[in-house]
């Protein structure tokens, strides 16, 4: 499985038969990131929009997935519904080890099944089922079926879309084994578009052990790393859920629409609140012993006569910040109960409780009415928020298929432009400074992890583009490496660039090994230039105006400065794509399929 | 003799860092199926796990089935030892194990649990312990 080329898996849904193909470039962008755009490049359409049958769809893992821990994550690279351009999205599960140990650095899937089916694929086999039974199905029942229709439990990941994929909302989220998914950028509705209800990767492969000694060596280090020093203990004590609080006393948590960055209310949602009250137990991606996932429980009464039901949710920051803080709901039972309707239409729950809070804000305002919410919207009102997601992952009105393409979206057609909270796509819950929303508003995956800017505001108030952008840049060079390994973030403490160069020497990848900076350089290049195919335009790109009106500790957001950041940074990321730095990183041409 | 249990798998997380450290330090291989532990949702990710892993029948079902001895039960404390040279791969042994404890890989080699116990100190969190047999709790 250690090979100098990558071996891919192309699959025409619409035939229901693969190919296995070659495809050179391992030493040159390594897996993943680099990857998936490389993969997009050959077998994507830059001129046709994203719905077209013949668009890929591309899941890639990298080099050392399966053979260190917490390289346990997938890329998901796509034509995103969301702004017609080149995306990409990453979760973990197990989804990257059922593709490794079915022997695959990634599979391209194109083409529209001619109804609604469910690919399954393994080492030794790849089949094309009917599964029209499954239309508008759930995404926990549509798990439930997939899982007893295919064999192979604890070594096969389920990937699956619910009634949002296949309503090609914009915020469809492809959920991958239950807890985790492919959230941003509406990857869901692209499955959905290609009739594809579920993917059920079966790794039953096993493989020759790398021959050098160091390998295991190695192996035990990082893993002791990772598992006895305190390194990771935030991730797996409280989890990233610890940030609310954090955040919170940093004036810098989105509350009800970003009308605010702290609340005194703070105290029903933190990290610790969820931990002691909700918390049922931790669970791991496959191949990674920390085990950030956190689950909590909600629980409810379906009849008299003490009748109750319960279910699991996975929460996180993201998930409670978008649920929680921004609908101004805080009652950590009440927050999972909204995230538990959310997971169910499998909608991205940053995008979905994002765009409930601007419609909040445009029902409180009077420019939409009851007419278009179907129940009265206002915030901490959590019972009509559950029922305002599923109307929105079915699209049930005009009203709510607009909202499912986006804020702005609907705001151009209702108003209330000025306070969505859109930085590139709905917000990540980091409402830290000019630097977090410029560089999220810009970046490529429109993600707080693309760069740091979120950590710069955190750390610095001095006003100076230049250095900002510098940060930026060169912080995104690494960023771009590590996704393309396709190593969980969580580990970047532990991955510094010595020991990531000495694993992948250990196993035959000297020659990675040798230049990480070049092809992160690369990757990151590769990337923008799909992308700027695709249509995009920093120039293009807006910063609402709510933006302006908040505060933060820095205090009140500096316009002015904003708009130099944001030009500073749009010429830089014009200029990683110049013919110059493409020619001087050998991308002038890449073969198309 | 002491035996592997799987005596506190309320407490897995799924990570497979058991399975994938039998596989790389006594099967050789880079799996999570060619291993004698394997971790498997018990029906869906919100069930929590469960580990096949060998019981260390006395006497061992898997031993009697096979019809070449190439499965062969411990000395001393259960368990078996399997011989791969004399193995003929009729997977007989997997057939008669009643905890589905031995997984045939592609090409029906057998691989099950020697309790050597090398995936214990890969657990992170202490699912896993080696006990003596006579003093075994069962899970
Ligand atoms: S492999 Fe199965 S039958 Fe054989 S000793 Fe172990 S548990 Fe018993
Ligand atoms: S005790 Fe040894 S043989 Fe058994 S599962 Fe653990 S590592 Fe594998
Ligand atoms: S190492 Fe421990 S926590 Fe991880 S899968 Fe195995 S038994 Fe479960």
């Amino acid at each position: 499985m250690i090979r100098d080329y990558f071996r891919v898996l192309v699959v025409d849904l619409g035939s229901g038969k693969g190919n296995v193909v070659k495809v050179d470039g391992r030493n040159e962008f390594a897996g993943g990131s680099g990857l998936g755009a490389l993969l997009f490049e050959k077998y994507g359409h830059a001129d046709r929009p994203w719905d077209d049958p013949d668009q890929p769809l591309i899941f890639s893992i990298g080099p050392l997935t399966g053979l260190f821990p917490l390289m346990s994550k997938t890329v998901c690279s796509f034509k995103s519904p969301y702004h017609d351009q080149f995306a990409e999205s990453h979760a973990g599960g197990r989804s990257a080890l059922a593709i490794r140990f079915a022997d695959y650095d990634a599979l391209v899937i194109a083409g529209r099944a001619p109804r609604l089916s469910c690919l399954s694929l393994g080492m030794k086999h790849l089949e094309v089922k009917d599964v029209q039974f499954l239309a508008g199905k759930d995404v926990f029942s549509t798990g439930k079926i997939l899982r007893s229709m295919y064999p192979g439990s604890g070594h096969r990941s389920i990937l699956r879309i619910g009634p949002a994929g296949e309503n090609l909302s914009g915020m469809a989220c492809i959920n991958a084994d239950t807890y985790r998914h492919f959230g941003r950028l509406g990857s869901g509705a692209v499955m959905g578009a290609k009739n594809l209800k579920g993917i059920v990767i079966q790794g039953d492969g096993s493989f020759a052990l790398p021959e050098s000694k160091e390998y295991s060596k190695i192996y035990k280090q990082v893993y002791e790393k990772m598992t006895a020093t305190d390194m990771m203990s935030k991730y797996h004590n409280l989890g990233t859920a610890a940030n609310l609080d954090a955040l919170n006393e940093l004036e810098s948590l989105p509350w009800r629409n970003l009308q605010a960055t702290k609340d005194e209310a703070i105290t029903g949602i933190t990290g610790k609140k969820f931990a002691d009250d909700t918390l049922l137990r931790n669970a791991a991606c496959a191949g990674c012993p920390v085990g950030c996932i956190h689950i909590g429980f909600v629980r409810e009464k379906f009849m008299e006569d003490n009748q109750y039901l319960y279910r699991q949710v996975a929460y996180d920051y993201e998930p409670i910040f978008a649920t929680g803080s921004m609908l101004g709901v805080t009652d950590a039972f009440q927050v999972l109960g909204i995230m538990d309707e959310v997971e169910k239409a499998g909608l991205d729950v940053m995008s979905g409780g994002v765009a409930l809070a601007w419609a909040t804000e445009a029902f409180e305002k009077g420019l939409v009415s009851e007419a278009e919410t179907l129940v009265p919207l206002a915030f901490g009102d959590a019972e009509n928020y559950k029922k305002a997601v599923q109307y929105l992952g079915s699209a049930e009105n005009d009203f709510y298929a607009a909202l499912g393409k986006g804020s702005l979206v609907a705001a151009a057609k209702y108003g209330g432009e000025d306070f969505a909270c859109v930085l590139g796509q709905e917000m990540a819950g980091y409402a830290t400074g000019e630097a977090f929303y410029v560089a999220e508003g810009l970046g490529f995956r429109h993600s707080h992890l693309d760069s740091g800017g979120y950590s710069w505001d955190q750390k610095n108030d001095r006003k100076d583009a230049g250095e900002v952008c510098d940060f930026l840049i060169s912080d995104e060079t690494g960023r771009a490496f590590l996704t393309s390994m396709v190593a969980c973030l969580f580990g970047r403490g532990v991955y510094k660039d010595e020991i990531l160069a000495e694993c992948l020497k250990s196993v035959g990848y000297g020659e990675i090994a040798d230049n990480m900076d070049l092809i992160g350089e690369r990757v990151r290049a590769m990337r923008w230039k799909v992308r700027f195919s695709t249509g995009y335009d920093p120039e293009k790109i807006s910063i609402p105006k709510r933006y302006r009106e908040v505060s933060t500790w820095k205090g009140k957001t500096d316009p002015e400065y904003m708009e130099k950041l944001k030009a500073e940074y749009g010429r830089r990321i014009c200029e990683l794509v110049s013919d110059e730095a493409l020619e001087k990183l050998n991308l002038k041409k890449v073969e198309k399929k | 003799m002491k035996t592997l249990t799987a005596s506190r798998m309320e407490r897995c997380i799924g990570c497979h860092s058991c399975s994938f450290a039998c596989a790389r330090l006594v099967h050789k291989l880079l799996s999570w199926n060619t291993a004698g532990i394997r971790i498997a949702s018990s029906g869906g990710l919100s069930t929590g796990f469960v580990a096949k892993v060998c019981l260390a029948c006395s006497p061992a079902p898997c031993a009697e089935a096979c019809p070449t001895g190439a499965m062969r039960a411990r000395k001393k404390g259960g368990g078996v030892i399997h011989k791969k040279d004399i193995c003929i791969r009729c997977g007989k042994c997997a057939e008669a194990c009643p905890v589905d404890a031995i997984y045939l890989d592609l090409k029906d080699r057998p691989y099950v649990c020697i309790h050597c116990g090398r995936c214990v100190e890969y657990c992170p969190h202490e699912c896993l312990e080696m006990v003596e047999s006579d003093q075994r709790r069962d899970s």
